[in-house]
This record gives C-alpha cells, structure tokens and sequence, in this order.
C-alpha cells in the first residue's frame, strides 16, 4: 500500500533519514520504535508530503507522492503535538474540516465517545494536552480512511480515554486497515500490533513481525523481545569495534 | 480554494485590524477633504499619505497574519489539499481583504469630493500597491520561519522601497547629471512599485507642470494610454513574480 524507496532527509549536519525503505500493506498494524530523534515523526512527515526528502520516492497504490495530494483522503493522521488555529472554537474546527473535505459520511464515534459534543464552545487555545490529544484522535478518523498515521496516540491521554482509543484501534484493525503507530509506551502497543520497524539514528535496524520476533528472541513481551534485540544489536556493533581495534 | 479563503477572511474579520485600518483611512480621507478647500489638493496630499501607509499596512499586516495561521497552514496541508492551493487561498484572502480596506477607506471619499481621473487613478494605485505589497510580504514570511526574522525583513523592505530607494536615485542622478537621464530614471523607478504609482499619479495632476524638462518628457509617456499600460504591466510584474517565488520555496519547505 504504501512503498517507501531509499529516502533520505538531512536537516543540516543531521542525517534525520539515511537510506529508508519499506513496505507497508493492508492488513498490518505497524509499530514504529526507537529512541528519541531516531527520525520516526520525520518519516511519517514525509509520507504525508509535510517534510520534503532530498532523495528517494514514496509510492501510495503505485503512485509517487510528490505528485498528487488527493493520496491523502485516504489516511488519517493523528500528530504527536496537534497544533490548531488558536482562535477557534472546537466546533468551529470539525465543521471546516468537514466543510473543506468533501466526503459526506462521518465515523464521529470517537467525537462523542470523548463527549466533545459536550464542549464544542470551546475555544482551541484554552485545551489542555490531553483534549488537544483527544481532538487530534476524532480528526484522524473522522472520514474513515484506509490508513491511519498516528503518532504517539496515547502519550497525554488519561487510562479512561487511552482505553477507548486503543479498542478503536482495536476495531479499525479488524476492518483489514493500515494502521502505523508511534509509541513509547510498549505495552500499549503489545496487543494491537503485527510488525515492528526499529529506528536509530535515522536508520531502520530492523523490520519484523510480531511472530519472528518472538521466535528469535524467545520473549513474550514486545518490551522484552526490543530489549533483546538492542542489546544483541548493540553487542554485534561492539564485537565489529574491537575487531577493527585489534 | 474559495472554501479555504472563506476561513481566511473569517479570520482576519474576527481580529479586526483591517476595520481599524479601515476607519484610519476613512477618517484621514474625510478630514483632508474638509480641511483642504481644493480638492484636488487634498488629493495631492492624501497620495502622500497612501504612498507610505498602504506599503507599510499590507507588508506587516500580511507577514504577521502569515505566521499567525501556521496552525491552519500545517492543518490544512495534512488535508488532502495541495501547497498552492493553500498559499493562493492565503493570498486572496489577505489581499482582497486589504484592497477591500482600501476601496472603502479611500475610494468611497475620492469618489464622493473627486470623482475625475485623477481620483480614479489614486484608487487603481492604491489597489495595485496593496496587492504588490501583499505579495512582497508572502515572499519575505515564506523563506524566513522565523516570525521575527520575517517581520524585519518585512520592515527592511518597506524602509528601502518607501525610503532608501529614493535617496539611492537621488545620488544616481546627482553623480551623472551631465547626462541626459529621462530614459534611466524611468527605468529606475520601475524598480520600485511606490515610485511608479507616485510619478504615475503625479503626471495626472496639474503639479506636473513645476517639474520642468523632465516633467514634459514623462507628462508625455505616462499621459498616453501607453503609460497607463506600462505602469499596469510593471505593478502586474511587481504582484506576480515575488508570490510565485513564495509559491517555489513553499512547495520545498518542510513543515
């Protein structure tokens, strides 16, 4: 669904993408992990054509990105820090969102489950993080899109609310979506997702799915099997180190 | 695009400086109309004053509204909406509203004490510059992401186009004024947009008539309906070319 081909990004001396590629098809829920700047939000910025790679293309159904933007009616984004117009109102903003998009049908479960309906006078600036979040949530799945983006989803939200985005993505997942997701949390990635893509330092270390990370680590928890695989990782680096010390 | 210029004007009516900007020019096109006896004195006097403010309003005004809508800017492009969709919905919006301001501030005064040419013209080049200006601003926000940096670059070109420019000329002709100068110092002031709309406008009025020599060469260029091409040609040139240039550096940026 969405091929990504040896992009790379630096923004001055740092290499935020050196060298991407994946493939990311229907049916998956795809965790992106890795350490703080390893270049995660950078790469779902490229996808959505909000950062602009120096080389390297990414395709959507086969088509090269840089060229169209009618690709983006079909993903939902949910971004880490969602930054909306200060002066309006929350009703405001759902109104124009759908107003400027003309799809007619609304998933708007997420919208009264949250219970924004109750605070639509609301104006955008007055939001603490959580709401912020919560709006951030209902955008990305208002029309229903074949592929979700969401960037650290849960990061801000109180248990209550985390647990009714996670049974929603939950039921997206089953409805055979894209679903790729940025987390730190580990464990609430544990049961929702089906392949991991491991980023350092703006590379891809590894990409594999839920069951050959289990049988290659022998650890039943996602935290414990990318714990593993770091420190084998790391290890192998070291060994290579020493060889070129000796 | 209409769609996204309608939440663009939304917004700019709801912070209310263009109606501020607005009553400013109604009430100084007013009050020099019933001070001056003539009016076409007053006009004389209210092309000086649209001559520095129009720069000045729609470079800051359009630079600081740009960076205010960020938040949307971001929104919209995570929307499946192109970047030049977004940065031409960004300029009608700013641009109409202010050409608006203008039309109601100043043009609705001249059309009631002094409707003639003279009148008309000031209105067209108060359109016109409004429009350059705008588009001057998107270029200076677009290539800066710093709103600082942005807003003095806005301010530094206002200082050269309204001030320093000027002065520049005025060595030029000092240092060759053996020569016969008519020719380059037409050329010259179609490199500054408020030069052209201030001798444009000054070769409507009768004042033409105490600039001598140079003053007939030009009455004669910018009298003939090829001047008022020439100069429509220019202003057009001064409004495209550095919004276009703010269109090729925003479809690089990164967000």
């Amino acid at each position: 669904m969405i091929r990504i081909e040896n992009i790379n990004k630096r923004f001055k001396k740092l290499h935020a993408l050196n060298g991407i590629n994946a493939q990311l098809n229907k049916g998956q829920v795809i965790s992106l992990i890795g350490p703080n700047g390893s270049g995660k939000t950078t790469l779902i910025k490229s996808i959505l054509g909000l950062v602009k790679p120096e080389s390297g293309n990414i395709y959507f159904n086969d088509e090269s990105i840089s060229e169209t933007v009618e690709y983006r009616n079909h993903i939902g984004y949910m971004p880490q820090i969602g930054r909306y117009p200060d002066n309006m109102k929350i009703g405001q903003l759902f109104k124009m969102i759908k107003n400027i998009r003309s799809q007619k049908e609304w998933d708007e479960e997420l919208f009264y489950r949250f219970k924004l309906d109750t605070i639509l006078d609301k104006s955008m600036k007055a939001l603490s993080g959580g709401t912020r979040q919560k709006v951030s949530a209902a955008l990305a799945f208002l029309f229903n899109p074949d592929v979700l983006i969401l960037d650290e989803p849960t990061a801000g939200l109180d248990p209550l609310s985390s647990e009714i985005l996670k049974e929603k993505i939950v039921s997206e997942k089953e409805k055979e979506k894209l679903i790729l997701i940025t987390s730190h949390v580990l464990s609430d990635l544990e049961d929702l997702t089906t392949d991991v893509i491991y980023m350092q330092d703006g590379k891809i270390m590894f990409t594999k799915s839920m069951i050959e990370l289990k049988q290659e680590t022998g650890e039943e928890k996602l935290a414990k099997a990318i714990a593993w695989m770091v420190k084998n990782a790391l290890q192998k680096n070291e060994l290579s180190y020493l060889k070129i010390a000796k | 695009m209409f769609k996204i210029s309608k939440y663009v004007l939304y917004d700019i009516l709801r912070n209310k400086v263009v109606l501020a900007y607005t009553a400013f020019l109604l009430i100084v096109s007013f009050s020099l109309f019933q001070m001056e006896e003539n009016s076409s004195k007053a006009v004389l006097s209210l092309l000086n004053i649209v001559l520095i403010v129009v720069p000045l309003v729609s470079l800051v005004f359009s630079t600081i509204h740009w960076y205010n809508s960020y938040e949307f800017i971001e929104l919209m492009l995570t929307q499946p909406i192109s970047r030049k969709k977004v940065l031409w919905s960004e300029y009608t919006g700013i641009s109409s509203s202010l050409v608006t301001a203008f039309l109601i501030g100043v043009g609705v005064p001249v059309v009631i004490y002094n409707f003639n040419a003279t009148g008309l013209a000031l209105i067209l080049i108060g359109s016109l510059l409004t429009l350059v200006f705008t588009s001057i601003a998107f270029f200076a926000s677009v290539k800066s992401r710093d709103k600082a940096r942005g807003i003095g670059t806005a301010l530094l070109l206002w200082f050269y186009f309204a001030l320093i420019y000027d002065g520049l000329v005025l060595t030029i002709l000092f240092a060759f004024s053996d020569y016969p100068m008519e020719k380059t110092t037409l050329v010259l002031s179609s490199l500054n947009p408020i030069d052209l709309g201030r001798i444009y406008l000054m070769l409507q009025m009768d004042v033409s008539a105490l600039m001598g020599y140079t003053g007939a060469t030009y009455k004669d260029f910018f009298g003939s309906s090829l001047g008022l091409l020439y100069t429509l040609g220019i202003m057009l040139i001064w409004m495209i070319v550095p919004v276009l240039l703010a269109l090729r550096s925003f479809n690089k940026k990164d967000l």
